[in-house]
């Protein structure tokens, strides 16, 4: 066989391999793909909340996505608190302003970041949240201060839809 | 082997075996010879092929009761319980089916571990029995969801969020596992769809595992070679099959005081409270068989690395035939490996132990040592030992020390098998 007839022929297994792969790759990512996120469950995505009854340093846990998120009314003890920690103390810096737009409101996805768990409100060192599987302390910003936990818990997508109500989403 | 030898005496049986060799197969698994000096501890593989037809069997008959949907599943397993006849029985039985499983699971190891049974040429049987190892480990933590009591709730939500320290993809693996924002239905269907997949590769690897087993053939307690057949072995039917039926006899005696006497105390009360994403249990502990692990998950103060540690633990097993470089099997003649074998044992039941205690003060530093010490005795003290171990001269065969002079072999008289 020539030297050109070879290559041909090498070429041809290539092509007829990377068509396969693809024909492969095809049929396989909808079988992957269909344990993601549904249609119904994407259709929940957004949650409103009337905020109105919460008392100053009272929380209440609503559920967003299957997820719990708490919203507290913070006093201005704890505000101030959340306010005066300095950058250099926090695993995950990130200021209170940039957490709370409106300061006396946090609204935050009540998962620890570590493994899930939801943390226990008015305790641990830094009278925040305190997460009981394993020990994760978050101080009044819902940041992380003490514990495995890698990241503050997250702010999810919120706004104020008149003074009384919260559409999260 | 010599099965290609066997010819079926019935004309009948001589036409089938011709166009599938099934009699041929029976006739090398009841004659296939055995060491004629393997122990108690031998037994446990055939306790274990029964764990497996028990968990199959209570399995598929509790899917015929069984809801996997959120808002039903807790209770249709009440409805198991009250209302199913004999479902109290068959639940109670799967529930700690997956204990003593793990129970004898758990001594197998540690025979192969004390005997050298993972050394050449033994290396397949080995890895292949890391798989099911961890395939059991994926079942029985899927298995312990489908309750959907606050453990399994809770459970599901701390092992599946082990993914998300993978840099950059874990989030979005931890949402593909979940079909959602959180733990919920998708979640418990598709953990059903694999906890009922499972098993039946299980018993496929099973199969390869017994195939790979019977290519070299059995260790044994003083871990020499052995000549098949010879005066060292014996067929493994009646001789094996009845020493396997006793110690099977004995194990479901404990097996039954389980389930007839206690058959909560190896779950926990909190799982009978139905799961509710807003309340985490105050302490939240996975099943007796996985604490182990689990001490070392939070042994380590960094996420991804916790992760790192616990799956190295698991894989670092399935190295262990190159890790061991002693070219001597058994820890009977291994006078300095059969003490790290003990502290080994101590260790791992030591971390045991602080997987369920809260990890703080003194729990956790116990923990770390005890992690610390599990990955030296694999990663440092096995190769190093290989070298530096005076070890006790072997006997040439199994029958020699016991039918000649005992001066020649003192040492297998000295440690009595």
């Amino acid at each position: 066989m020539s030297e050109k007839k070879t290559k041909r022929r090498e070429f041809l297994f290539t092509a007829s391999y990377a068509v396969g792969a693809v024909g492969v790759g095809a049929i396989v990512w909808p079988l992957i793909d269909q344990m993601n996120p549904d249609a119904s469950v994407k259709a929940l995505a957004s949650t409103e909340v009337d905020i109105s009854a919460i008392q100053p340093g009272k929380a209440i846990t609503v559920l967003w996505r299957g997820k719990p998120v708490f919203i507290k009314r913070r006093t201005s003890d704890e505000i101030a608190e959340a306010r005066a920690v300095k950058m250099e103390n926090l695993k995950d810096p990130q200021k209170d302003e940039d957490r709370a737009v409106n300061p006396e409101w946090l609204v935050m996805v009540g998962v620890c970041t570590h493994l899930g768990c939801v943390p226990l409100n008015d305790k641990g060192d830094f009278n925040g949240w305190f997460c009981p599987c394993h020990g994760s302390h978050y101080d009044t910003s819902g940041r992380i201060r003490k514990g495995p936990a890698p990241t503050n818990m997250e702010i999810p997508k919120y706004e104020f839809v008149n003074s009384n109500i919260i559409r999260i989403g | 082997m010599r099965d290609h030898e066997y010819v079926p005496k019935s004309k009948f049986g001589k036409w089938f075996n011709d166009r599938l060799p099934l009699l041929s197969l029976a006739s090398h698994l009841t004659d296939y010879p055995t060491p004629k000096n393997l122990n108690y501890w031998w037994t446990f593989g055939g306790i274990l092929t029964f764990c497996l037809i028990i968990q199959i069997v209570t399995g598929l008959t509790l899917a015929m009761h069984y809801i996997a949907h959120a808002d039903l599943a807790f209770e249709s397993v009440e409805h198991i319980m009250r209302d199913v006849n004999y479902g109290w029985l068959i639940r109670y039985v799967h529930a700690n089916g997956a204990s003593m499983f793990f129970l004898a699971v758990y001594i197998h190891i540690f025979r192969s571990l004390f005997y050298g049974s993972y050394k050449s040429p033994r290396e397949i049987i080995w890895i292949i029995g890391i798989i099911i190892y961890l395939l059991m480990m994926a079942s029985a933590f899927m298995g312990y969801v489908l309750p959907w009591g606050q453990m399994s709730f809770w459970g599901a939500t701390v092992i599946t969020n082990i993914f998300s320290a993978i840099p950059f993809v874990g989030e979005g693996i931890v949402t593909w596992l979940w079909g959602g924002y959180s733990v919920g239905d998708p979640t418990l269907t598709r953990f059903f769809t694999l906890h009922y997949l499972i098993p039946f590769l299980i018993l496929g690897l099973v199969v390869l595992h017994i195939w790979a087993l019977h290519i070299p053939g059995n260790n044994n307690p003083i871990g020499i070679d052995v000549k098949k057949p010879s005066k060292d072995t014996v067929p493994f039917h009646p001789y094996i099959v009845i020493k396997d039926g006793f110690a099977l006899l004995m194990f479901t005696i404990v097996f039954a005081f389980f389930v007839f006497y206690a058959p909560n105390i190896l779950g926990h009360a909190d799982n009978y409270i139905e799961a509710n994403p807003m309340v985490t249990p105050a302490h939240i502990v996975p099943e007796w068989y996985l604490l182990p692990f689990y001490a070392i998950l939070r042994s380590v103060p960094d996420k991804l690395m916790g992760v790192v540690a616990m799956l190295s633990a698991i894989f670092v097993l399935a190295a262990l035939p190159w890790l061991d470089t002693s070219k001597i099997r058994s820890a009977i003649f291994r006078p300095l490996y059969k003490q790290f074998y003990w502290i080994l044992v101590i260790d791992v039941l030591i971390l045991g132990y602080v997987g369920a205690m809260p990890a703080e003060g003194l729990y956790l530093l116990i923990a770390r040592v005890a992690t610390a010490y599990y990955f030296i005795h694999f990663l440092i003290i096995l190769p190093v030992l290989g070298s530096k171990e005076k070890t006790i001269p072997l006997p040439l065969s199994i029958t020699e020390p016991v039918l000649e002079d005992s001066s020649n072999s003192p040492t297998v008289k000295k440690n009595k098998i």
